[in-house]
């Protein structure tokens, strides 16, 4: 939070049609906005909710990860994976501190995911069967993130951006890496090379689908672009990250699982195949294949470490009394 | 979820000779728990070499409803800038 007396304020503003005018151009004119500011309590929500559904996936995408760290093939494969995971979780502690700014709690934000009225990423419903996974996931989910992530680095609530600026300068380091464990896959024994084509084919509709529905279809996007809370539309960004997408896996020969995937001139852009929004929308309800572990473990993390924090408050207090009768 | 454990803000001095500047916040139970948090949240790749943590409840921020009446005056007063100031060119810099 940058300034206190927000947490648990009355965060309410009369929308007078005067005041939604004149905060739009205040957007409009790319000024950001603060944590202070008077602003419409949709705009609020809408950035309540975003900004911890990014906050949970990432903490939750430290699951997935987290399940090769002691199977990691090599020390310097086991540091940076490391590395990539306490970055994830660092990503997590930005957004929350971010969106602690809008006036909800840290502790109302993790119950609200433990009791699974928030929402995360549905990509970490996947499993990650095989050491490839962790590469592929580095290359595509990582991949898809930054594609997400740089246009909210210019994000009009101020604190949002700013969390994903630093975001954004630790991502790149996470899908190079993720790129080189491909790599080295795709360039291994028939069966390296194998394994690396295997996890391609299981992460690749998913990772088009953390783009979210087809602009058509999406329900939350027109205001979201209007307050430049959102700079491009969910297709827009998918064609991008394809775009950029496709060379790679040629670089290395692997194939990506779309057979309608093809060049189109016109557009400079490449076609792909339809998407499965059935399943889309299946794992966004809960029912991928990790969702119940997923949750379990952050329920065990939370409940397991309840101590812990009891403990440290404890101590905290009993130093402060300490010092106060010293003084 | 009882006893919500405070929260801190994080101010970093990139290297000497810098000020200390705002980076972010933290939850920490206690100042020596809070500073050891900062630095693994926030100072991963060498982003500094010095941490203040500060109880967000000890900050004291300025309404912004009232940044008119702060702030907007000295954009009037132009003459605390240099330029305001002809001084013939013989005269060299000043
Ligand atoms: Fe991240
Ligand atoms: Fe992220
Ligand atoms: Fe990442």
């Amino acid at each position: 939070m940058y300034s206190q007396g927000l947490i648990g304020a009355d965060g309410r503003t009369t929308e007078s049609p005067e005041f939604l005018e004149a905060f739009q151009r205040r957007i409009d004119a790319e000024e950001k906005i603060e944590p202070n500011d008077a602003m419409p309590e949709g705009y609020r929500r809408t950035l309540v909710r975003q900004i911890g559904q990014h906050a949970h996936s990432e903490i939750v995408g430290m699951l997935p990860e987290g399940n090769w760290i002691t199977r990691a093939p090599s020390l310097r494969r086991k540091a940076a994976l490391l590395a990539k995971v306490q970055d994830e979780g660092g990503h997590g502690l930005y957004l929350y501190a971010a969106a602690e700014t809008l006036g909800v709690s840290r502790d109302q934000m993790t119950e609200e995911l433990l009791d699974g009225r928030a929402k995360y990423s549905s990509i970490f419903n996947y499993p990650t069967l095989t050491w490839a996974d962790i590469g592929v996931i580095g290359w595509l989910v990582d991949g898809a993130a930054i594609m997400n992530q740089i246009p909210l680095c210019r994000c009009s609530y101020g604190p949002y951006a700013r969390a994903m600026i630093r975001v954004c300068k630790e991502e790149s380091f996470h899908q190079r890496q993720g790129y080189e464990i491909v790599m080295t896959l795709a360039r291994g024994t028939p069966e390296q090379k194998a394994m690396a084509q295997d996890a391609l084919n299981r992460w690749w509709w998913p990772s088009i689908m953390m783009f979210g529905p087809h602009d058509a279809d999406s329900q939350h996007s027109d205001q979201s672009m209007a307050w430049k809370i959102k700079r491009f539309s969910n297709d827009e960004l998918r064609q991008k990250f394809i775009d950029a997408t496709v060379p790679q896996a040629e670089f290395i020969g692997l194939t990506i699982p779309d057979p309608d995937l093809t060049w189109n001139e016109a557009k400079g852009g490449y076609d792909h195949g339809p998407i499965d929004w059935d399943e889309f929308w299946r794992v966004v309800k809960g029912h991928g294949p990790m969702a119940k572990d997923r949750i379990k473990a952050r329920r065990k993390a939370w409940d397991d470490g309840a101590w812990v924090r009891e403990a440290a408050l404890a101590h905290a207090e009993k130093r402060r009394a300490r010092k106060m009768a010293a003084e | 979820m009882s006893g919500e454990v405070p929260l801190w803000e994080v101010f970093i001095r990139p290297r000497n000779g810098l000020s200390h500047k705002h980076v972010g916040s933290i939850h920490a139970a206690d100042e020596v728990m809070a500073l050891q948090a900062a630095r693994d949240v926030y100072t991963r790749r060498g982003e500094g070499n010095s941490i203040w943590v500060v109880p967000s409840a000890a900050i004291t921020a300025s309404d912004p409803d009232q940044a008119g009446e702060n702030f907007e005056p000295t954009a009037e007063k132009i003459y605390r800038h240099p330029t305001f100031y002809d001084i013939p060119d013989e005269v060299g810099h000043m």
